[in-house]
């Protein structure tokens, strides 16, 4: 049934400052609203248990993408369409650019933010596991000053994370390597557009003669959270590409994966699609299939 | 003043007229525009940011009116289904549309027509895989899509530009 809507309160404060007082002043009584496309979908059904919001996507604070030559710096409200229409992010962080094409289409895409998608903290979201593979830093702001922390590990469990109740996400900054890498992103859903992964793979490796020197996997909706995989690239680092190799890891990303049965998928296919796109992945590093979507996949081991 | 219970002022632009409303912060787009000003050619669909049927520009950009909040269009620019035309004169993408049979049921087209002028506006030499993109946000139960992308392709041929295989 739809919400009341005298029941809500949504209100936007001047500017930053402003909607960190306000929160400070009464911790945890409001709530950030940025573009809408998940709070929204949440009132029209009545599950939106939280009365009080506070309308952050007018703050130019939180907006605008920043490059300087060790990092891009995002603002939170940078929105999905933002993201994937910047010429450095295309070229050094393809992966986010693909999870945010992937996202929703071009009308969620243009109210989106990357900062919404994290505070809503689904372990299904498209984002972050590219966010994961990038190391990527957040801000976190109150009014009584400002800390960074990695976003690996922000979240702790299923919805939760580490946010104080008088904190905000600011900013969203991705160390810039320098280095050539290969690139793999692939969301796996039942269609192209406006669909909800089954299982989401990002990766990024350093390859030299056919060796891995270094390696990031992230994958989402096979974990209570979005889930950066260190066992798996422990295994993979500093070893050659070849198919024992691929063997021993698909073995540790099954052991680190927690897939389960719910109403888009089951956790049989997930691990399954998992341990494929894995070897897709490496495949991939060793350039003898095309990065991105696409490969047939390749039942290996 | 506007103080029935958490209401609030919002003042935006729909087609290029001025409107003050006094309306719940968290009322959808979608409804100020249906309900508030009676502009009913803005369509719902699935309510929860699907199905496109109800994008409206807003400052030019693509969006789904039922997830916007009536607060976020304060100081907007909004067009609708009814602004696209130039008084009696339709817009190029509702005349290709006609002349393609881009429409059956109806509920879609106003949504598919705004996604396609907000890809036009943009892009103005879309390739299919463009089109397909710019359009994958507005689901058609009835055309089977190729209609609509023929429309798209006829826009371009009107105006001169090619449309990229």
């Amino acid at each position: 049934m739809r919400s009341c809507l005298p029941d809500y309160e949504l209100v936007a404060p001047a500017n930053l400052r402003e909607a960190l007082a306000l929160m400070a002043g009464e911790p945890g009584a409001w709530k950030p609203f940025a573009g809408g496309t998940d709070l929204m979908v949440l009132l029209e059904a009545g599950k939106l248990p939280h009365k009080r919001f506070l309308s952050l996507w007018h703050l130019r604070e939180l907006k605008g993408i920043e490059v300087s030559p060790t990092a891009v710096t995002l603002g939170a409200l940078t929105t999905y369409t933002e993201v994937l229409r910047h010429p450095v992010l295309q070229q050094e962080f393809p992966c986010l650019c693909q999870g945010a094409r992937e996202t929703g289409g071009v009308a969620t895409q243009n109210r989106g933010t990357l900062g919404g998608n994290i505070a809503n903290a689904s372990p299904a979201a498209d984002s972050p596991p590219a966010l994961l593979v990038y190391d990527a830093e957040l801000e976190l702001v109150s009014a009584t000053g400002s800390r960074w922390v990695p976003y690996r590990g922000f979240h702790s469990s299923y919805k939760q994370m580490d946010l104080r109740p008088n904190e905000l996400i600011a900013r969203i900054r991705l160390p810039r390597v320098g280095r050539p890498r290969r690139h793999y992103y692939r969301k796996v859903g039942t269609r192209k557009a406006q669909a909800i992964s089954k299982v989401v793979f990002a990766g990024v490796a350093e390859v030299e003669g056919g060796v891995v020197r270094d390696v990031r996997i992230a994958l989402g909706s096979v974990a209570p959270t979005v889930l950066r995989c260190a066992k798996t690239e422990a295994v993979l680092r500093g070893h050659p590409t070849v198919e024992s190799t691929v063997a021993a890891a698909q073995a540790a990303l099954a052991g680190e994966i927690a897939p389960i049965d719910d109403f888009r998928s089951t956790a049989k296919y997930r691990r399954r699609v998992s341990l494929n796109l894995l070897a897709v992945f490496l495949q991939s590093c060793l350039g003898t299939v095309e990065q991105g979507p696409g490969p047939e996949p390749w039942y290996g081991a | 003043m506007c103080d029935e219970r958490h209401k609030v002022n919002v003042t935006c632009r729909v087609n290029g007229r001025e409107y003050t409303l006094c309306v719940f912060p968290l009322m959808r787009l979608l409804d100020v525009l249906r309900e508030e000003l009676r502009l009913t050619g803005t369509k719902e669909g699935c309510g929860e940011g699907e199905c496109g049927a109800c994008s409206v520009l807003i400052d030019g950009e693509l969006v789904n009116s039922c997830l916007v909040p009536a607060l976020q269009v304060n100081g907007a620019e909004i067009t609708t289904i009814e602004g696209i035309a130039d008084g009696d004169r339709l817009h190029t993408v509702q005349e290709a549309f006609i002349e393609a049979g881009g429409a059956q049921c109806g509920i879609c087209t106003p949504g598919m027509i705004l996604a396609a002028v907000s890809l036009l506006g943009r892009m103005p030499e879309p390739s299919e895989e463009d089109m397909r993109a710019g359009l994958a946000g507005n689901l058609c139960r009835c055309t089977g899509y190729m209609k609509i992308f023929e429309a798209v392709a006829r826009v371009c041929q009107k105006t001169g530009t090619k449309v990229n295989a």
